[in-house]
């Protein structure tokens, strides 16, 4: 006799682990982590290849980006927050989270703007200044999908009811906020004290 | 959630109509816009198989070109600089248009057949990974007859594609090619492993999942951790290029190896990507062949895991030449060495499978042996090439590219086409023909043993790889001209194949859903599967459910059938959890490919393309998920 499974009572969507999408975006993360990863080898090969690492004189100025990588540490706050309005389904909650994160990323991206400023190195003038570029041109293009994501969704979130599944992809949503600011410490470290401790 | 109306599950349906209900269903929108539409893995998998074969036959067009012009000396046929062209565009061809992308669309055909699912995961971005694949493949081979066809050898090596000796545009064509061919490899890697892990059959636990699908699980870890580092470092030659960085040139910190680090850091394991799938492939072929479920199933399995895993510690074996530290040297020889003993593992437990069976020596089958002849020959060589002193003599030369077509054409393309004739039933309804599938075997092993036995001899002689003519005095002629005859009985092993497949489409459907009387779950189906796949999911209690009587075979129920709905299980042992809404046809992955197309291609002129060209990407990908009644992933 042939089993029989009935799934007529199963439900259309859960969080995490158990739902397919979850493992897309988690193995999209571990492929640009590895594409970071892979940059950072780069560096890391290229500055014990020249003694006189780094190759410029005047180094990327700080400043900014450490504001930048504070702004993003406090912003996991209402990120972790948002999540857990997002799991519990709570429409309300979660619209004004994912207002709070649409202005949160739109500070992040205006904070980079100004960052670029300051980096006092030309991708074009030597080796350093291209790895430079290469980290923050990489973590850049994160951020600003990212944000642009997190604002169609939010108009979304407010333009239409929400159900279930559409609470699973504000999830993986907020969770690839997660990942971007995660990766901007070990390119922050990279391009603005390894070099700095490097020179010494 | 529910529907407006109430939703129809296939309890409900009379069983005599639950087929043709499933149908009007899945089915894809009539015509050329529905056919453009489709997001049903087979249909993407026909696409994928049929543009890979038209990559073969363009690659394989020029290989005879090449063997033609080598075949006496001092011809002066093809000019240097058309010969650099050719030798570039076949290997680029052969592996990024061919090799990767026919081994993944037989999984997309088969993996979710195999695992009893109705789809392979995010069918959306399934499709769109095709349409990058092909747009990627026709801008280079527009760009090669436009005479601006890459130059530098298959794996464009800095400084010769670098800005200094790199002029044009050539070069800037093979790096955006290599994007255009990881986006959609990295694409089908992510659904193959999330529809292995969620969507698998109800009682498919780890111990019961076919070897093809670990094969390919495998492979696919290999593709997610390995193509990053080709991602970067071309990316990185394209800015060299294009915004004058300097990673790769010396003058001003940067260094020419650090390209050969990164790309064979890729490349090597590009080789397991290629041949873990040909594992696969002889392993279901020897399962059925023998009517034997495996020998040793946990060690072919611990092997093909192992093999994925040493694949990532061989890259240097690549770089001997370039005057490594002596340390590093050894430690690579070592692990060039090791992975040997999986790879021998593997072969024990397919003798053990064959032990004392009476195997059908049916055309997939001798494709098999064909691969164990020729890629044991070829594998050897490896082991040759594997020792510092023996690679430092032979690099650069013709013992090389003997060697490596010996692996890819015995190694992967022999059981390749052993599964195309072991599962050809199940991709079309029609069996091909066994009288001119011995004639194919035969010419294919006669043609490869000729064209690359004789290459070995011309490396030891010291033939250098890529010469576009040589003297007479090098006493190279008649070696070269056996060459080139093999390579002629391969071109006609692939004619007989073609005249093969035309014959067999024009006959009627009458394979049977399981000709081959085998036991996995893809033969559970018709042949050619209906669109759903299924009428009912299966739930299984054996690795080869097939054999185990009629009854073995469970099934789930309570789906809806008046929308697309499958059932995701839970990873490890694969018991039902959620059910699933699957996204419907629509144009807007081939829009996102388009707009991803003209982004990459814009950029290779004018680099600001890569900012205003995000924005029609952005566009096509907000149409692509937005949410509307369905979920649309």
């Amino acid at each position: 006799m042939s089993t029989k499974i009935d799934v007529r009572h199963l439900p259309e969507f859960a969080f995490e682990h158990r739902m397919p999408i979850w493992w897309g975006t988690a193995f999209f993360m571990v492929i640009e982590g590895s594409a970071f990863l892979m940059t950072l080898t780069a560096y890391a090969y290229l500055a014990s290849q020249n003694p006189d690492w780094p190759l410029s004189r005047v180094l990327p100025n700080p400043w900014i980006g450490s504001v930048l990588l504070g702004w993003l540490l406090i912003s996991e706050v209402p990120n972790m927050w948002l999540k857990r309005r997002i799991k519990r389904c709570e429409l309300k909650p979660t619209r004004i989270g994912m207002a709070v994160m649409s202005l949160v990323g739109l500070i992040a991206v205006g904070l980079r703007c100004f960052e670029l400023g300051y980096i006092n190195v030309r991708w074009d003038s030597n080796a350093f200044g291209s790895m430079i570029w290469a980290l923050i041109f990489l973590h850049t293009t994160h951020i600003v999908v990212d944000v642009a994501e997190t604002l169609v969704m939010t108009a979304m979130a407010f333009l239409s009811p929400l159900n279930g599944r559409r609470y699973v992809d504000l999830s993986e949503n907020a969770e690839y906020w997660d990942f971007v600011v995660l990766t901007w410490i070990p390119v922050y470290l990279a391009i603005y004290w390894i070099p700095r401790w490097m020179a010494h | 959630m529910k529907d407006e109306n109430t939703p129809l599950y296939d309890t409900d349906v009379p069983v005599g109509d639950l087929a043709g209900r499933l149908s009007a269903t899945w089915s894809d929108p009539p015509g050329f816009r529905g056919w453009l539409a489709s997001v049903d893995h087979k249909s993407i998998a026909r696409r994928y198989l049929i543009t890979a074969g038209a990559f073969l036959l363009l690659g394989g067009i020029l290989s005879l070109m090449i063997r033609v012009q080598l075949s006496a000396p001092n011809r002066r046929w093809l000019s240097p600089d058309a010969y650099n062209q050719i030798f570039t565009m076949h290997g680029t061809t052969m592996m990024f248009l061919f090799a990767v992308p026919v081994m993944e669309a037989v999984a997309v055909f088969i993996v979710p057949l195999m695992v009893g699912s109705r789809i392979m995961a995010f069918p959306r971005l399934n499709a769109f990974s095709y349409w990058v694949y092909l747009f990627g493949g026709i801008m280079v081979w527009v760009a090669f007859f436009l005479n601006i066809g890459p130059d530098a050898g298959w794996f464009s090596y800095p400084p010769l594609a670098g800005p200094e000796y790199g002029a044009g545009k050539r070069s800037d064509f093979w790096a955006q090619l290599i994007t255009f061919t990881e986006i959609s490899a990295l694409a089908v890697s992510v659904e193959i492993i999330v529809t292995v892990f969620k969507f698998r059959a109800p009682g498919m636990s780890l111990q019961r999942i076919p070897i093809f699908v670990w094969a390919m699980l495998v492979t696919s870890f290999c593709i997610i951790f390995a193509m990053p580092s080709i991602v970067v470092c071309s990316s990185m030659l394209i800015a060299d290029r294009l915004v004058g960085t300097h990673f790769f040139n010396p003058a001003e910190g940067g260094d020419a190896l650090l390209w050969q680090h990164l790309f064979w850091f890729f490349g090597h394991p590009e080789v397991y990507i290629i041949f873990l799938p040909a594992v696969g492939m002889a392993s279901t072929i020897i399962e059925t062949g023998a009517r034997r479920g495996i020998v040793g199933y946990p060690l072919a399995v611990i092997s093909i895991i192992s093999i994925g895993f040493l694949s990532f510690g061989l890259w240097v074996h690549h770089m001997f030449a370039t005057g490594l530290p002596r340390v590093g040297n050894s430690l690579f020889t070592a692990s060039s060495m090791a992975i040997a003993i999986p790879t021998g593992a593997q072969l024990f437990c397919w003798i053990a499978t064959c032990w004392g069976r009476r195997v059908r020596l049916t055309t997939p089958v001798l494709f098999v042996a064909a691969f164990f002849l020729t890629f044991l020959s070829g594998g050897l060589t490896g082991v040759m090439l594997a020792s510092v002193p023996f690679d430092q003599q032979a690099t650069d030369s013709y013992f090389i590219v003997g060697h490596i077509h010996y692996v890819l054409l015995g190694g992967a393309v022999a059981p390749l086409l052993g599964a195309f004739y072991y599962w050809f039933p199940k991709f079309s309804g029609r069996h091909l023909s066994e009288y001119w599938g011995r004639w194919h075997v035969a010419l294919y092993v006669i043609g490869v043993n000729l064209a690359f036995a004789p290459m070995l001899a011309l490396g030891v002689r010291g033939m250098t790889r890529r010469i576009y003519t040589y003297p007479d005095h090098a006493d190279w002629g008649a070696l070269n001209f056996a060459a080139t005859l093999g390579a002629a009985i391969i071109a006609l092993s692939f004619l007989v194949f073609t005249v093969n497949i035309l014959r067999s489409l024009r006959q009627s459907s009458n394979a049977g859903d399981n000709p081959w009387d085998a036991g996995t779950l893809e033969w559970a189906c018709s042949s050619p599967p209906p669109v759903y796949n299924f009428v009912h999911i299966p739930v299984i209690a054996s690795r080869t459910p097939l054999w185990e009587g009629p009854d073995s075979i469970g099934q789930v129920t309570g789906l809806q059938v008046d929308r697309k709905e499958v059932v995701v299980t839970r990873g490890l042992d694969s018991t039902v959890d959620l059910r699933d809404p699957v996204p419907t046809p629509t144009l807007w992955p081939l829009i996102a490919a388009l707009a991803t197309t003209a982004m990459l291609i814009g950029s290779i002129f004018k680099p600001s393309a890569l900012v205003w060209g995000s924005i029609p990407v952005a566009i096509g990908m907000i149409g692509w998920l937005y949410p509307r009644k369905r979920n649309n992933t």
